[in-house]
């Protein structure tokens, strides 16, 4: 374990966190809050902090699979754990848990509160959680490798590690241009969106925090009603563009090279547009008779899906009111997710679909036992790695579900209540169904289920095996932090 | 640029590892999907997984920016055919890699009809370095400057040589002979001497010389292993065939030993001058028996490195006949360097390199000036030959006088069709080719050589 390496590239992440932190320290000056002065000092604190650990070039610059990942989930928990200190600081959140699953919430784009009132906020906090979102969509590492010149091929381990989806590729040869050409693609339409939202009569402060939920398909609301009380255009224009951050990136990386049949071909686009076409007619079909004409409905169950399968969790409407088809609907799409290769979480549709025809084979091989055949995804064959990976992430992915259930239930809530919390932390969606519904939240939960959701929206970020390998007692065995370490060094 | 490799066998997987470094938009395509895998997670490069003849493959490879594609698959006819749709597919040079002789011998019409850029022969390449070795026996390394005309050798000092204890500067006079030594590996760390450096025995030294020089430096100190006439190989490799083929016409004698009797038919009926004996080289006595003792050099250039080694070992004990070894893995080198083996000869490497100069020469073409560039010593030092052009900082003063930075040496001047090495008050004129030896990686123009402001 290259333990100087991963220091290196801590410190990297933390100066970026400083940096990021100006950002609502600007928002403070422009609306004239003392709150500010608690993002000035964490941004200080991150800045100093980076250079200490930045102080000394590691001679050793290997970085395998095992360093990448441990790199990765470090960083995603030191950052939140610093990005929710303002919090503490400057009062808005007293509790340091509290503020630690506010800031995880804001970072793994799940957007699950623990706050029963957002509106007394101060804007500069308002403004860095939802922040928050936007930069965890597309990733911090994305970031870190499109601005910094990091030497070393290896540095692919990084992005592998953060980036959502059952295989991870580069567009062009070069990661860095790669992670450009994303954030490029991401901030093009982020603005593309606050324009839309601005020609809605929307404040430019509201429409870029909206903005921010919706690109980052975070979804921290900055009123306490949600979007219920937004007019239908605005309504609109988040569901299509919380719809179009859900799809893979690749995508619009082929339209913008002007390969257009191969981005309508894109297997895993045609089956997310039809998840979301079939779910917005059978929820529709399903409360049609609760509105007084057929738009609303369509616009609510559109909004919804939109909002549950790329795992924003914005909501138009209290959902948990709705008839028991429509939800169990939206629990599904909880889990279905977004595509791969964007901002969404969930287990992703690709995964789905290739899972789902892995068990087509297996039916085919009952029946014709010395068939042989292989699994296709989008015209190719899929290795069987990336199917062996797969399986391994759902059996992870349901162990760690259940045994989340199994601790929160401690706290004595109801089962639906219980079961959906976990899903939506998991999944990284927001609301769940029962107390923490899309008009609840999860201050009531205990310390102790806090952190069991901490750590599910973490492991549901970055698809679970970041922290797991962080955690396990295989990466760190034999790994001493002080003197053999220098041995070794000094040996190469 | 934008360079695509298919291939990722030992040449591809060099390429990869050195290109990468250097600021190119490399794609790599093999059809083992676990050695793409490898390849993109260690370096940073594109991998594709597929048939690099195929053209949707190259596509994806993004053969229509490419500026450069390689192709060095193991088979002939697959790079032909992948250079062939290359060209067509897209606006590039084709560089190519072909070993069956047959297909060799008709290389200039291929090149031709086919529109390739370069054609690679790894063996054949071998074959001219290890030929260029038998000039100079003592050498461990020979590398050609400034057209040919200047020479860069690799030599270590032996136990009670003359040079032992000697001081750079008074080589010159002492030996009446134009050579200049620019860089000494000395107890693993590599220095660029200065005028003031003390020789000691068991340094490895590379030195430049004009061709006739060198010859005459080498019987200067003492070498005796000034000229070869007898020489015995093992193994009817390629690299044999087309080695046997350089030595007969320079008059060397060649015993050539292989283990499989139609390889030595094949062999005897290609090359008539060259005694062809069947046998198992392993084995001592027959070695013996062929006269091993007399032979002034011992090539083991069998298709098994561990074959080759333990040759070496077995011979190096024997005579103290010029050895050269081939080797083909090239992390074996840390272990090997060790024993002290005489040349090791890595064809896959070689090739890898003189790829690498071309597409540096390439890139170079387009910024900055370097005409070729050398990894000497392992590759920690770099000898790098610049075309000094119109108004460049150096011209017109003298050598001693210029601000060079450190560990770095200028060791040639070539002007007018001559060669040489320069002193203090030379001059740099426009136009010349200029040879410098340093340890600074990564210079990109002559100016690079000078002290900023």
């Amino acid at each position: 374990m290259n333990l100087g390496m991963i220091r290196y590239v801590l410190g990297l992440v933390m100066m970026f966190e400083g940096a990021f932190l100006s950002l609502p320290c600007i928002v403070a000056l422009i609306y004239n809050e003392g709150e500010g002065v608690s993002f000035f000092v964490m941004m200080i604190v991150c800045l100093l902090f980076g250079f200490l650990l930045r102080w000394k070039k590691p001679r050793n610059s290997a970085f395998y699979v095992k360093e990448g990942f441990v790199t990765v989930a470090a960083s995603w928990i030191i950052m939140s754990f610093f990005g929710g200190l303002p919090f503490v600081l400057n009062g808005d959140i007293p509790s340091v848990v509290d503020a630690m699953f506010e800031t995880v919430s804001g970072f793994t784009t799940t957007g699950s509160s623990i706050l029963s009132d957002v509106e007394t906020l101060a804007r500069c906090s308002l403004f860095w959680r939802s922040f928050t979102h936007w930069i965890g969509g597309m990733g911090v590492f994305v970031f870190v490798l499109a601005v910094m010149p990091l030497t070393g091929g290896q540095n692919i381990h990084l992005m592998r590690a953060e980036s959502p989806g059952p295989s991870v590729g580069k567009l062009v040869p070069k990661l860095r241009t790669t992670s450009m050409i994303l954030y490029k693609i991401y901030i093009a339409m982020s603005v593309i969106m606050v324009g839309f939202l601005l020609a809605g009569k929307m404040p430019l402060f509201d429409s870029l925090l909206l903005m921010f939920g919706s690109a980052g398909t975070g979804g921290f609301s900055i009123l306490n009603t949600g979007c219920a009380t937004y007019s239908p255009y605005v309504q609109y224009v988040i569901a299509i563009f919380m719809m179009l951050f859900g799809i893979n990136f690749n995508v619009y990386y082929f339209l913008l090279i002007r390969k257009i049949k191969e981005a309508v071909k894109y297997e895993e686009l045609r089956y997310y547009l039809l998840f979301i076409g079939a779910a917005v007619l059978l929820i529709a079909i399903n409360i049609h008779n609760t509105f007084n004409s057929l738009e609303p409905a369509f616009r609510h169950a559109f909004f919804q899906v939109s909002s549950i399968i790329t795992t924003t969790g914005y909501s138009s409407i209290d959902f948990n009111y709705w008839p028991e088809f429509s939800r169990v609907i939206l629990i599904l799409l909880m889990f279905s997710g977004a595509c791969a290769g964007s901002t969404g979480g969930g287990i992703k549709v690709s995964r789905l679909i290739m899972m789902l025809k892995t068990v087509k084979k297996e039916l085919l091989s009952y029946a014709h036992p010395r068939t042989v055949r292989k699994v296709k995804f989008n015209g190719r064959v899929v290795e069987h790695e990336v199917i062996r990976g797969m399986n391994v992430y759902f059996v992870a992915y349901c162990f760690i579900l259940m045994f989340s259930i199994l601790i929160i239930s401690l706290d004595d809530f109801d089962f639906v209540t219980n079961f959906t919390a976990v899903a939506s932390t998991l999944n990284n969606i927001g609301p769940g169904l029962g107390v923490v519904g899309p008009t609840g939240n999860f201050g009531m939960y205990s310390d102790l289920s806090k952190i069991v959701m901490v750590f599910d929206m973490l492991a549901g970020r970055l698809e679970i095996f970041p922290m797991l390998v962080l955690l396990s007692p295989y990466t760190w065995k034999g790994v001493k932090f002080r003197r053999r370490n220098r041995a070794v060094g000094q040996k190469a | 640029m934008d360079i695509i490799i298919v291939g990722c066998g030992r040449i591809g997987s060099t390429l990869v590892e050195e290109l990468s470094g250097e600021n190119h938009d490399i794609s790599v395509i093999d059809e083992k999907a676990d050695i793409v895998q490898e390849m993109a997670n260690n370096y940073d490069v594109l991998g594709v997984i597929g048939n690099g003849a195929s053209y949707n493959t190259l596509v994806e490879a993004g053969i229509e920016k490419a500026d450069i594609v390689i192709a060095v698959t193991n088979s002939d006819e697959l790079n032909l055919l992948c250079c062939l749709i290359a060209k067509k597919a897209g606006n590039c040079q084709t560089i190519v890699r072909v070993r069956n002789p047959l297909y060799y011998e008709e290389i200039a019409f291929i090149k031709e009809e086919m529109g390739i850029s370069m054609v690679l022969n790894p063996e054949l390449g071998a074959a001219y370095e290890i030929a260029r070795l038998m000039r100079f026996p003592s050498a461990m390394e020979v590398n050609k400057f400034s057209k040919g005309r200047i020479e860069m050798l690799k030599y270590k000092i032996p136990a009670g040589s003359r040079l032992d204890g000697m001081n750079l500067s008074t080589i010159g006079e002492h030996f009446n002979c134009d050579v200049l030594i620019c860089a000494v590996e000395r107890d693993k760390r590599l220095i660029i001497p200065t005028g003031s450096f003390e020789l000691k025995e068991k340094d490895i030294i590379s030195f430049v010389a004009g061709p006739d020089n060198a010859m005459e430096f080498f019987r200067k100190i003492g070498e005796k292993k000034n000229q070869i006439h007898d020489v015995m190989i093992v193994g009817g490799s390629k690299i044999a065939f087309y080695l046997c083929k350089l030595l007969v016409a320079s008059g060397i004698n060649v015993k050539l030993v292989d283990k499989k009797l139609e390889r030595c038919e094949e062999l005897s009926d290609l090359l008539p001058k060259v005694m062809v004996i069947h046998g198992n080289g392993m084995d001592h006595d027959l070695l013996m028996e062929e006269g091993l003792s007399d032979v002034e050099a011992f090539l083991a250039l069998t298709n098994h490195d561990e074959e080759n080694i333990f040759l070496a070992l077995y011979v190096q004990e024997q005579t103290d006949a010029k050895l050269v070894t081939k080797v083909q893995k090239i992390n074996y080198n840390a272990m090997i360097e060790r024993l002290n083996l005489g040349s090791m000869i890595y064809p896959e490497y070689l090739t890898a390199q003189y790829l690498v100069q071309y597409v540096r020469a390439k890139q170079n073409s387009i910024g900055s000036n370097i005409e070729n560039l050398y990894k000497i010593m392992d590759g920690r030092a770099e000898a790098l030959e610049f075309h000094i052009q119109k108004n460049s900082p150096v011209i017109g003063i003298p050598i001693q006088d210029l601000p060079i930075i450190k560990n770095l040496l200028i060791c040639s001047i070539y002007r007018n069709g001559k060669a040489m090495i320069p002193n203090g008050q030379d001059v740099i004129l426009e136009d010349d080719l200029v040879v410098v030896v340093t340890t600074k990686k990564g210079l990109h123009d002559v100016k690079d050589i000078l002290r900023r402001g």
